[in-house]
């Protein structure tokens, strides 16, 4: 298998080639330009054919169009970060409510005011109920695997449901990894041609789309939609196995557990930060610590049973939330928390409010994690529930 | 008066579509949207004056809906059925033919 030093960005844009995706409409934003911009070279060398690159005035239009295109039955991609995808925002619920397996790569991007274009999770987490699968990736590998993986799960004919692969501003956007790359042949074989649920080009059979749905019907196209993410979650786990057998990388757990088996405190969080967490576990584990890590790979659907069957086992959790939400709490830990709420599972939960805008979680934050996390179990009670960890003081 | 010409739609319609709920809100039956009745909006209603018609079409052309149809000596026809009570119609009509009138029931 071919083998390339690409940064994540770049490792999106393979994908989209290797998946063969037909078309792209998108609006360059600050990360996610090198993603469109090497798509854009594939179609300037002549590197792959049948793709239709639409450049667009806003991000808005930009998700209109894929939109349109996915109706046609076409494989359809965009990517975009921060404000961009607060623009599309109404597209959003369009995509999921007309069930178009729209897949996007959101590179996760601070939003504004005061301007940054580093990483925070935000941006994506605030589009948390407009019927998307959400993944996040920690490495530029997850983001290649990711979006294969998104066209096959999304397309599918129980979900039909639009896809986020999310990624980090810089950390994994810009940064060069090791990323190994499928055969051609290989992709092909794993994910075979769209079946589009409906195609606007097929005029042997009329139809219209974005029909009105009176309170006699529009709550049952509602339940379809939930019914249809809790199809994904066994879907998810399916095509995250199979493309294990295949291709050695398993996908198969949606929460994706690190030496948590015989450990008392567990480090949940999402994408590129769960990579120094993991180091941090193994540093903590040769100094006697009984640690572990939770990474949440996909927050929509949410794993519920998977977190209840970690919760169980284990006396505390950390959750390391690189977003917000104000007025309340780490959306992570919001979730997590209540869904255990209603279950025999209660760990001790602590939220910490971490890498807001791009600042560094570093191995020694972890370590005073763990530490703080200690004190408060052998206590029996929090000192606080939620801990503006970095704040200056 | 002349038939609607969506009276099959309307037949096929209520007979294949029934409670059917697509994924997506697909609506796979052209014309399906004349099952809604959409009469009852109207709050004036046009009242036609066949001795004054030159049947120039002008009311056939403009009316957004469509609910005016031709008769077969090319006389317009008005659906009340569908018939929202614009206006339109009245106010292009060149020889005041058609006025509008407070509907009451």
């Amino acid at each position: 298998m071919p083998k390339k030093v690409i940064s994540g960005n770049y490792a999106a844009a393979y994908a989209t080639k290797h998946a063969r995706v037909e078309v792209v409409a998108a609006y360059p934003i600050t990360p996610q330009t090198s993603i469109i911009e090497k798509i854009a070279e594939f179609i300037a060398n002549g590197e792959v054919e049948n793709l239709e690159y639409v450049p667009v005035e806003s991000e808005h239009s930009a998700m209109a169009a894929c939109i349109g295109a996915s109706a046609t039955g076409a494989r359809t991609f965009t990517a975009t970060s921060a404000q961009g995808l607060a623009l599309m925002h109404e597209m959003l619920h369009w995509a999921a409510g007309a069930r178009l397996p729209v897949v996007m790569v959101d590179v996760n991007r601070a939003m504004a005011p005061p301007w940054s274009v580093w990483d925070d999770q935000t941006d994506s987490l605030a589009q948390r109920d407009t019927g998307w699968l959400q993944f996040y990736a920690e490495n530029n590998q997850e983001v290649y695997d990711g979006v294969l993986m998104a066209f096959k799960i999304g397309e599918h004919e129980k979900v039909n449901l639009p896809v986020m692969i999310i990624e980090s501003a810089f950390i994994l956007s810009h940064t060069y990894d090791v990323v190994d790359m499928l055969e051609q042949e290989e992709v092909d074989e794993f994910l075979p041609p769209r079946k589009p649920l409906y195609s606007l080009t097929d005029f042997d059979n009329p139809f219209s789309i974005g029909a009105l749905g009176t309170p006699a019907d529009y709550y049952e196209f509602r339940y379809k939609i939930a019914k249809a993410m809790e199809e994904a979650k066994k879907i998810i786990k399916e095509v995250g196995k199979e493309f294990g057998e295949k291709f050695g990388r398993d996908y198969s757990q949606m929460i994706e557990l690190y030496k948590t088996d015989d450990a008392d405190i567990v480090f949940m969080g999402m994408g590129s930060l769960m990579g120094t967490v993991k180091e941090a576990v193994d540093i903590l584990r040769s100094e006697g610590y009984k640690v572990g890590a939770a990474k949440v790979r996909w927050f929509r659907p949410f794993p519920r049973e998977e977190l209840y069957e970690l919760a169980k086992s284990v006396q505390g959790i950390a959750v390391l939330d690189r977003n917000f939400s104000f007025g309340q709490e780490g959306i992570l830990f919001n979730e997590a928390k209540g869904i255990l709420y209603n279950t025999d599972a209660k760990p001790i939960m602590k939220n910490y409010i971490v890498g807001l805008g791009g600042r560094d979680l570093t191995v020694n934050d972890v370590r005073k994690i763990a530490n703080n996390m200690k004190k408060i179990i052998e206590k029996g009670e929090l000192d606080k529930e939620i801990d503006w960890y970095h704040l200056k003081r | 008066m002349a038939e609607s010409p969506f009276k099959a739609d309307i037949e096929k319609v209520q007979k294949e579509y029934g409670e059917k709920m697509t994924p997506g809100a697909i609506v796979y039956i052209p014309g399906s949207s004349v099952v809604n009745k959409t009469g009852g909006w109207r709050v004036f209603m046009p009242k036609f004056d066949k001795d004054k018609c030159i049947r120039c079409f002008m009311c056939y052309t403009l009316c957004p809906e469509p609910a005016i149809y031709l008769d077969e000596e090319s006389y317009p026809v008005f659906d009340y059925d569908y018939c929202k009570g614009c206006g339109i119609c009245a106010n292009e009509c060149p020889t005041k033919a058609i006025e509008m009138v407070r509907e009451t029931k």
